[in-house]
């Protein structure tokens, strides 16, 4: 078989390309970005949806997932938006700003723009900014994740996103909620740009509400630290969305720089949170966290890709996952250490709590390692609740389902509190009781 | 209060049997010691009392204040007033100490039909005990039991057993990896809850703790039954003589 021959396009696939093409001529951007959204999408023509037969796919087959491809969604208006924020909050009454994306574009009329500005954070909205000089930079990628299935989706078919910088030096007070909400039906598919300048700090919460239709989302946030800077994100993947929900991190460190991140999923059928980090600058450390829970025949996958490219920074890689009823659970963790990249200290754990027969987890931690002064380890485990500890508490009085939550919660607390942001802690740990109450 | 009565029992896994006829009445106010050698089935007995389910019910049964405890599940013997000390009890990381007690007291109390314990009244009852005790706040900081040496973990329980008030405390070797002055605040703390409302069994394998918890009544255990019974003088001539006779007397 001739390797050009075209592939037999499914029938999401053969939705989306037909998409891409009658919607083509309303994207934004510029030349550049439109010949960059035709390569995306030329790709996706090419070599379908990312599947099985793709390494970084294996375990989690987009391709058999989406049987069809839901339309973009319409702009909605700041009321309809509204309505939808108002009906979902996530962070309840936490102090913060809040910058808000419907149905795929940014809403300035409700969100917190001039109280950032007087912050030092710009906002500005990611569709203009593709029609800008700088347009098709904004699309560009990492190395590490050239040829991504994901992204190149995102490429294609970006609607609009935000961009936030923040001033050198600047130290936000209050968290900021990167609010994404869908109001009615269709997929969004978002990027957002995140630049914080040298000695900056920031904190993010990025949420997603009102994401119950059966379109799908598409979400890349791009992360640009710069040297001594401090980037904090939560990202909270619930509701019971049915169609696909992928998100992509591309992190860059400069020098002494710090990226803290934890990606908590409960609910959705089918997620994919996939982070591609970078080490630019010597002294630096990222700290990524996940904690997954999953039921049902639900799919979630955490996925991540750490560059170790410059000598002397730290990464530390610690997820939690419990599965119930027949859910499959995935983590993929490589760390690459460039041959240079010496007194690397690496360090990834994944462990699986499996609360029945059913679920299925596959772990997969890899180190790949080409400098010989470095310090690095990984670990993966896969369990079932312990019985003696079970009896323990239940000999105490707690009743069989309060002695699981607690030994769940206690499993996954370690996550949550190694990752050590009070702020969201007792509101996560919430998040995880709420799960676990609802367990038939 | 108790009566058990031709208890056999196996292990479910391998059907192999540990308990072959036990008969034992426990009154109220009776502080009973269980002693005998390695595998005679003392530390079974413990745990079937508590309601851990790796064992097999043959023959018998046990009835906690006219109940038949075997029907209850281990949270609802500890709801009526079962309490197991463990010989190691176990290490929870990520159950705090503290939160770990407010639970399992509140839960006795719910599912007692009694109201919940108000925070600043549970805090009270908690320090003063604590102290009695010898347990640091730092302690109840931490995660059950992790990181706790071998004689915290023993007043550990002796705490939790006094905070939870029930009406019959097993203690399996609470003797066992204590020096003497743990074993003396140990002792203290049991005879502290001793009360003509309370009945305790006692399992050691040394007559030792036995001179700070004086029993009423002392059995030997042998081969899964219960093969003598007498005073607290018992005990003293067990330490003399060893189990020997026992162990051949359950052979023969």
């Amino acid at each position: 078989m001739n390797a050009n021959t075209p592939i037999t396009h499914t029938q999401a696939e053969t939705g989306l390309i037909a998409r891409y093409d009658s919607a083509r001529a309303g994207f934004a951007g510029t030349d550049a970005v439109i010949a960059l959204r035709d390569a995306a999408a030329e790709q996706l023509r090419r070599k379908g949806l990312p599947h099985r037969r793709v390494e970084e796919y294996k375990y989690t087959d987009l391709r058999a997932f989406m049987k069809s491809s839901a339309r973009l969604s319409a702009a909605a208006s700041a009321d309809e938006a509204r309505a939808v924020l108002e009906a979902s909050d996530g962070f309840g009454d936490l102090g913060r700003y809040r910058i808000v994306i419907a149905n795929g574009r940014f809403v300035e009329a409700l969100s917190d723009v001039a109280a950032l500005a007087g912050e030092g954070v710009t906002v500005t909205d990611f569709t203009e900014a593709l029609g800008g000089d700088n347009g098709a930079a904004l699309l560009a990628i990492p190395a590490s994740a050239e040829g991504d299935g994901t992204l190149a989706l995102n490429t294609a078919f970006v609607q609009g996103g935000v961009m936030l910088s923040v001033r050198e030096g600047a130290e936000v007070s209050k968290p900021v909620e990167l609010l994404h909400v869908v109001a009615g039906e269709g997929a969004q598919v978002t990027r957002c740009r995140i630049a914080v300048a040298p000695g900056a700090k920031l904190k993010l919460l990025e949420t997603f509400a009102g994401n119950t239709s059966s379109g799908e989302t598409n979400a890349v946030f791009d992360y640009d630290i710069a040297d001594s800077a401090e980037l904090t994100v939560t990202r909270l993947i619930d509701g019971d969305g049915e169609g696909a929900r992928l998100f992509t991190t591309l992190a860059r460190l400069g020098s002494e720089a710090r990226f803290h991140t934890l990606g908590f999923i409960a609910g959705p059928s089918f997620v994919r949170n996939q982070q591609f980090v970078a080490f630019a600058g010597e002294n630096s450390e990222a700290r990524l966290f996940g904690v997954t829970m999953a039921r049902d025949k639900a799919l979630a996958d955490q996925t991540l890709i750490v560059d170790h490219a410059v000598p002397n920074c730290s990464s530390r890689e610690f997820f939690k996952t419990v599965l119930d009823d027949e859910a499959r659970g995935v983590y993929q963790g490589r760390i690459n250490v460039a041959p240079h990249a010496q007194k690397t200290d690496g360090e990834m754990m994944t462990q699986a709590l499996l609360l029945s027969e059913g679920p299925e987890m596959a772990n997969k931690p890899e180190l790949e390692i080409f400098a010989d002064d470095v310090l690095c380890a990984h670990g993966a485990t896969s369990g079932q609740i312990d019985e003696d500890l079970l009896f323990y508490l239940r000999a105490r009085g707690i009743p069989e389902d309060e002695a699981k939550t607690l030994l769940v919660l206690a499993f996954l607390s370690e996550a949550i509190e190694e990752f050590g942001e009070d702020d969201v802690t007792g509101m996560l740990e919430e998040r995880v009781r709420a799960w676990l109450a609802a367990r038939s | 209060m108790l009566e058990i009565k031709n208890l056999h029992a196996r292990i479910a896994e391998d059907g192999k049997e540990i308990l072959r006829g036990v008969n034992l009445t426990v009154n109220a106010g009776e502080v009973h010691a269980i002693m005998g050698p390695n595998g005679s089935g003392k530390s079974t007995l413990s745990y079937i009392l508590a309601g851990k389910d790796d064992y097999e019910i043959t023959e018998g049964e046990i009835l906690f204040n006219g109940e038949n405890l075997l029907e209850l599940g281990p949270d609802e013997r500890a709801a009526a007033g079962v309490f197991l000390a463990f010989q190691y009890p176990i290490e929870i990381p990520g159950v705090a100490t503290m939160e770990f007690l407010k639970t399992a007291m509140n839960a006795q109390r719910r599912a007692r039909g009694e109201t919940e314990m108000t925070i600043p009244a549970f805090m009270k009852a908690v320090k003063e005990k604590a102290a009695d005790l010898k347990v640091s706040m730092d302690m109840l900081k931490r995660p059950l039991n992790v990181g706790f040496s071998g004689g915290e973990k023993k007043r550990a329980e002796i705490l939790q057993m006094s905070l939870l008030e029930p009406k019959l405390c097993v203690l399996d070797e609470t003797d066992s990896g204590l020096d003497i002055d743990a074993l003396r605040i140990v002792s203290e703390g049991v005879n502290k809850l001793r009360s003509p409302e309370r009945s305790m069994i006692v399992i050691t394998h040394y007559q030792r703790l036995l001179d700070h918890i004086v029993p009423d009544v002392v059995h030997v255990m042998s081969r899964g039954r219960i093969v003598k019974t007498g005073g607290a003088d018992l005990a003293l001539e067990l330490e003399k003589s060893g189990y020997a006779d026992y162990v051949e007397d359950a052979a023969a």
